[in-house]
């Protein structure tokens, strides 16, 4: 009896690792493995036409934040690397807020209608984050451009005299980035305001509290695991951004993305990018061990 | 309490969120108009006219690139989708096994890392690949589509399987089907609407991919997102909208079937 089932557990996990072998397979070859081959080269000295030496060499990692002077061999901050890292942190932050801000009344408005009309307000904030990235960015740029439709119509009322420079500037940026990323947002703050006890809400304004004092102090607090998701799904992939700071950026405001593929294409330092490739999947990790957390939590609160 | 008094009203959330549905569109719709533009910008409006889609149609480059985005679209869904059904029927429905977190991770990885990682990670690999084989065919880009759509796939195929129950595949069983037979006639029928699923998220993701295809692709293997990618440093006409208009078109039909697709299921 015993026999006979271990011989059955055994035959299904055979069975299970064969079934799985194609995509692990797969995943291997294009995911996981060359991102193993990039921890080797963040540890490689640069070749002079780009690729690599084999030697080792802390450099890259130690370049990612200091150099050291060409000629006196005197030790500083890396200003090129820093203002890029802090431009990346910087607006991607401001992205997180600006999303929450839009993002968070517009999650309340769809929880708050009737149940079997969510499902298409839902659609109609997933319908443009489901279509090509590049293509929504060109529709920003399209806008703000010198000859875009925004400056047309200032200049066509009267409003200034020359076009506002808004294209290349973190401005630009900001806008283009929150725009392309709030769905991340509103999906999971709409996931945990749909859950939202209205009696909770009721009972608030029975104790005399304002509508803001209500939404500060009880609406906020129970979906809060959703405003932590979703910060966390808007700021991770605006601190790897990379068609979007090139689109809109110009080459003028790179972000870590941009700065990755130079050290890649004219700068040839690979070992350079594949540590500076790494900084950024570190910081995107420990993102992802937060965001796992809010999820956890939500989880918790629904028993 | 004053009657009327509505507990779900908060001051100006309705006009934000209505502010954000027209903010949301209103860029693409622009696009999508002045692809039907009459004259050579994209900013002022001369007219109706079907001539940016006619030169969009004849340009070689751009038909070039459709095929191309075209093909490896395919291919890579079909791959992707294949691997992601044995995967899913291997990991739902049993009970906690060795090595499930392991799995996992590597199946959701690219949902994970950035695809600036990926994608320089690729660049590294598939170098030193071409330059000891000398291919510089389509198969690295089929291979690395391929990897980033499976968990796509996987998503809806896994979801349809956790709601169907093992009942009807035991009874087919009891009856002496043989498993080719319980999961041909009782399982793939029921599990279809996910396949479908998944493989039309997998097609959309290889199809707009933008970031990988550009630091994998071969000299000269232009597809339509990085063709046009590659246009933002010229002047820019209204044939990039018409491109663009043509793709969001398709996008949009794959998104809204996949909705509903989806939905049935309740």
């Amino acid at each position: 009896m015993t026999d006979l089932s271990t011989i059955r557990s055994r035959r299904e996990t055979r069975d299970r690792w064969l079934l799985l072998t194609p995509a692990l397979v797969i995943l291997t070859l294009a995911a996981m493995g060359p991102l193993l081959i990039v921890v080797i080269y963040s540890f490689l000295t640069p070749g002079d036409y780009g690729g690599v030496e084999w030697q080792f060499s802390w450099t890259s990692w130690f370049n990612v934040v200091a150099e050291r002077d060409f000629f006196t061999e005197e030790l500083k901050l890396a200003d090129a690397h820093l203002t890029v890292l802090w431009r990346s942190v910087k607006l991607s932050l401001l992205t997180v807020i600006l999303s929450f801000l839009v993002g968070f009344p517009t999650a309340y408005f769809i929880a708050t209608r009737p149940a079997h009309k969510r499902d298409m307000w839902m659609l109609l904030i997933m319908i443009p984050f489901w279509t090509n990235l590049l293509i929504r960015t060109f529709a920003i740029m399209q806008l703000i451009r010198n000859h875009g439709t925004i400056n047309m119509i200032l200049l066509g009322l009267g409003i200034v005299d020359e076009p506002v420079q808004m294209l290349y500037t973190e401005f630009s940026l900001l806008v283009g980035m929150t725009y392309v990323y709030l769905p991340l947002m509103i999906l999971p703050v709409y996931a945990s305001m749909e859950r939202l006890d209205f009696n909770l809400v009721e009972a608030g304004y029975d104790l005399y509290a304002t509508r803001f004092q209500v939404l500060r102090r009880v609406i906020f607090p129970l979906v809060k695991p959703g405003v932590v998701a979703g910060s966390i799904l808007v700021f991770v992939p605006c601190l790897g951004a990379y068609v979007t700071p090139r689109v809109l950026g110009g080459g003028k405001q790179l972000m870590l993305g941009n700065l990755i593929d130079l050290q890649f294409g004219q700068l040839r330092n690979w070992p350079l990018g594949a540590a500076l490739s790494l900084t950024l999947l570190a910081v995107v990790m420990v993102a992802l061990v937060f965001y796992v957390r809010a999820i956890g939590r939500e989880g918790e609160s629904d028993v | 309490m004053s009657k009327g008094f509505d507990v779900r009203r908060q001051t100006g959330f309705n006009t934000i969120a209505l502010t954000c549905f027209v903010l949301l569109y209103l860029p693409i719709i622009l696009l999508v108009a002045y692809s039907f533009n009459a004259g050579d910008s994209i900013a002022i409006w001369e007219g109706f006219s079907w001539r940016w889609y006619v030169s969009a149609w004849e340009n070689e480059q751009v038909q070039e690139a459709t095929l191309r985005s075209v093909i490896l679209a395919c291919s890579s869904s079909l791959v992707a989708t294949s691997a992601a059904v044995l995967a899913a029927l291997a990991t739902t429905r049993t009970k906690p096994w060795r090595g499930q977190t392991l799995v996992f991770a590597m199946v959701n990885q690219p949902l994970m890392v950035p695809e600036i990682v990926t994608a320089v990670a690729l660049l590294i690999v598939f170098a030193a690949v071409k330059q000891a084989t000398g291919y510089t065919g389509l198969l690295y880009l089929v291979l690395a589509h391929s990897a980033f759509c499976i968990p796509f796939a996987y998503m809806p195929v896994r979801a349809r399987l956790q709601g169907m129950d093992l009942d009807l595949e035991r009874a087919a069983a009891d009856l002496y089907g043989s498993p080719v037979q319980v999961f041909r006639r009782i399982t793939l029928p029921q599990l279809w609407p996910g396949i479908l699923a998944g493989a039309m998220l997998a097609f959309v993701i290889s199809l707009d991919d933008v970031v990988i295809t550009e630091f994998v692709k071969s000299a000269g293997q232009d597809t339509l997102p990085t063709y046009m990618l590659g246009q933002i440093r010229r002047v820019i006409t209204p044939e990039i909208n018409a491109i663009s208009t043509a793709l969001l078109a398709i996008s949009i039909l794959m998104v809204i079937t996949f909705f509903f697709l989806n939905r049935t299921r309740k």
